[in-house]
């Protein structure tokens, strides 16, 4: 087994992170299954955890797990790329533990205090009360203050090394864009049409563009890690991703505003670009598995492999396909703000983000865990995989089937009244979907607990083996 | 601004392919600095876009803009109906009507919608409810929750007060009270103040043109 030190430290930080990430996973799983009980059974803990604040517990927990990953996944191979250890990784470690004890404030603040007075000093302290960024402001502030060193550590490491090219050029250009595209959420307004322009800003052009970019930037790395893809290969690929993410998804941003209150070009020019969305996800299937065939599927690292290429299809049929299911004005009129959003994001997040950051981290573990030319692989994992795919599948399947009950119930006959509301809610597919959906949640939950016990394990047992 | 949705959408198409084709000239397209260059051009373009579309967007939707209107819409009848022209449903802004037995000034007005928005975020209205459609699905969405015909064929009596508007304000301060099916809405403990800015604010946001979302609202032949 490898000792530690053989590790940059920004690589040590980089598992901190990952920890981190893992823990939240578990907490947004939790608070996931308190409110899909809370479908079936409304009065449970009714007053004192409301569906409301597990919600916003469940979907903050998810965006900010997910953004450790990534930033572990970024102080894990910037040593790599720059062949040195990270610039200013003392600053580094501190914004980690500041990171780490904000997040912990926020979360106590959400689930003891919950609500305030209807007065700025609540958006300033407890919630600004906006979906997904719920954050209160000083949060927001702390957490644009983190990013910038992230940044610094980032580009000072690039710039001192002179390595300014190629996939960094790619990242650093992209982590300038998520601090700024953060800062658009971070206003009040009264007229809700002007906040939703630019909450939008914040939640769309993270998700649907930056986000996007940085993991293409992070499955590179993987890729050229565990299958000994070629650089000019994966440069290649990345510079037609993002010609084809921020092609499409800078204005795709239009599928947000078609009913807000903004002007009647966004249905056009929103359906026409977000419909487009999808081709940057098929170039990256193309990509996978071009290089998992050239390479005929001879990996160092098994685990990370099979996330990979997972991956790459859960992002296309979970962003892509899912997505496109609903984003035409003239579906989404009436399909808009359903269940089948519920859908779409479940499955897009999981195989876009959830599957590159556990490729991260068992990309990571061998080189932690074994000696060089071994092979990561087990038992285990396996079964860690398919039940975590299946378990998304079986969440996604019911959120779709009780979407389209909504869409056709409520919204397309119903005429979207309150009581329009409570009979698609009454409606037999949709109850009963429900009741499927927590089964498959408690699957996943129980994937996960194997999930932390094979990252625990693997690589330590016997069953690897020498290349 | 003039064009439609098709010439911006041409537009910044041709934009990026033409601009792009001038600086690959010469270079391999197997080559990563020819789609180097593609990456580059295209989020500059389409992002330039965004920032125009973004200044004339702002516009259109400021208060007292045509389809968002002026806070002291509150003073008025608020309806939605088909517009035959537009081949979808509109907000109508008709006569004037007393809003909690006054009728406010554009200041009074601003004031009430500014506390009705700061409560609305407070309170995390937007994770069980839709606002524009956007939030949770635990709970109706609350775009024409001001025109919901429930206020009145099933709440009001339950209240027993004079007014629309009074009758929400007494249900959204006690709607554990009040329920209507099994999913009780939680007291989140609103002050009398406070539920009126809220329904300020629904009524409001009922008048915002929102391309015709939701369709047909409030006029299913099956439902009422």
């Amino acid at each position: 087994m490898k000792e530690s030190k053989d590790l940059y430290e920004s690589q040590k930080l980089a598992i901190g992170y990952w920890i981190v990430a893992i823990c939240l996973f578990g907490a947004q799983l939790v608070f996931g299954l308190i409110i899909s009980y809370q479908y079936i059974q409304p009065e449970f803990l009714h007053k004192f955890l409301n569906f409301s604040i597990c919600r916003l517990l469940h979907i903050n927990s998810m965006i900010l797990w997910l953004l450790f990953g990534f930033i572990g996944g970024i102080y894990w191979f910037l040593p790599l790329e720059t062949e040195r250890e990270v610039v200013g990784i003392f600053l580094g470690k501190i914004a980690f533990i500041v990171l780490t004890a904000a997040v912990s404030i926020v979360v106590l603040v959400f689930l003891l205090v919950q609500i305030g007075k209807g007065e700025m000093l609540t958006l300033w302290l407890v919630t600004e009360g906006r979906e997904y960024i719920e954050a209160p402001r000083w949060a927001d502030i702390g957490i644009v203050a983190v990013f910038s060193i992230i940044f610094f550590n980032v580009f000072a490491s690039i710039w001192k090394a002179k390595k300014l090219k190629g996939i960094l050029w790619v990242l650093i250009v992209d982590l300038l864009a998520i601090i700024g595209f953060y800062i658009a959420g971070m206003f009040f307004s009264p007229n809700i049409s002007v906040d939703q322009f630019w909450w939008w800003w914040v939640v769309h052009l993270w998700v649907e563009a930056t986000w996007e970019v940085l993991v293409g930037v992070l499955v590179g790395w993987v890729l050229m890690a565990v299958l000994g893809t070629s650089r000019k290969i994966v440069e290649g690929w990345l510079y037609l991703e993002v010609f084809l993410i921020f092609g499409t998804g800078i204005l795709g941003l239009g599928h947000h505003y078609f009913w807000i209150g903004a002007p009647e070009y966004w249905l056009g020019i929103g359906g026409f670009f977000s419909a487009l969305e999808p081709l940057p996800l098929v170039a990256m299937i193309v990509h996978a598995v071009y290089d998992a065939g050239v390479h005929r599927l001879k990996t160092i690292n098994k685990p990370a492999f099979f996330w990979i290429v997972a991956q790459a299809f859960g992002n296309f049929i979970g962003a892509g396909v899912w997505g496109f299911m609903h984003t035409l004005p003239q579906i989404n009129l009436y399909s808009h703000g359903t269940q089948l959003t519920a859908a779409h994001g479940h499955l897009a997040f999981f195989g876009a983000y959830v599957n590159t950051n556990l490729a991260l981290i068992y990309t990571a573990l061998q080189r932690i865990r074994l000696h060089e030319g071994s092979i990561l692989d087990g038992t285990l994992w396996k079964w860690v995989f398919i039940g975590l795919n299946l378990a998304m599948l079986g969440i996604t399947a019911p959120l779709t089937v009780a979407g389209f009950t909504q869409t056709f119930v409520e919204r397309a006959v119903g005429g979207s009244t309150w009581q329009a509301y409570i009979d698609a809610q009454s409606h037999p597919w949709f109850k009963e979907s429900m009741i499927w959906r927590m089964g498959f949640g408690i699957m996943f939950f129980v994937c996960y607990v194997l999930l932390v016990a094979d990252l625990l394990t693997i690589g330590k047992t016997k069953a690897t083996h020498q290349q | 601004m003039k064009f439609g949705w098709l010439e911006i959408t041409l537009f910044s198409i041709v934009l990026v392919v033409v601009i792009s084709a001038i600086f690959v000239r010469g270079k391999n397209w197997l080559e990563p600095g020819f789609w180097g260059v593609f990456a580059i051009v295209s989020s500059l373009v389409m992002f330039s876009i965004l920032w125009l579309l973004t200044f004339d967007t702002l516009k259109k939707i400021s208060f007292g803009s045509a389809r968002v209107p002026s806070p002291t819409v509150i003073n008025h009848k608020i309806g939605f109906e088909y517009d035959p022209d537009k081949k979808r449903y509109m907000p109508t802004i008709g006569e004037e009507e007393l809003f909690f037995g006054k009728k406010w000034s554009e200041q009074e007005a601003t004031q009430l919608l500014t506390k009705g928005k700061l409560v609305i975020q407070s309170r995390n209205c937007m994770d069980c409810h839709t606002l524009l459609g956007n939030g949770a699905y635990f709970a109706p969405d609350l775009t024409k929750s001001w025109l919901d015909p429930k206020w009145q064929t099933m709440i009001q009596p339950m209240i027993g007060v004079a007014t629309k508007e009074e009758t929400m304000a007494k249900w959204l301060q006690n709607p554990e009270y009040y329920g209507t099916w099994q999913r009780r809405m939680p007291n989140l403990k609103l002050t009398e103040e406070e539920a009126k800015a809220v329904v300020g604010y629904l009524k409001f946001m009922s008048a915002i043109d929102t391309n015709g979302f939701p369709d047909h609202f409030g006029k299913s032949p099956a439902i009422f």
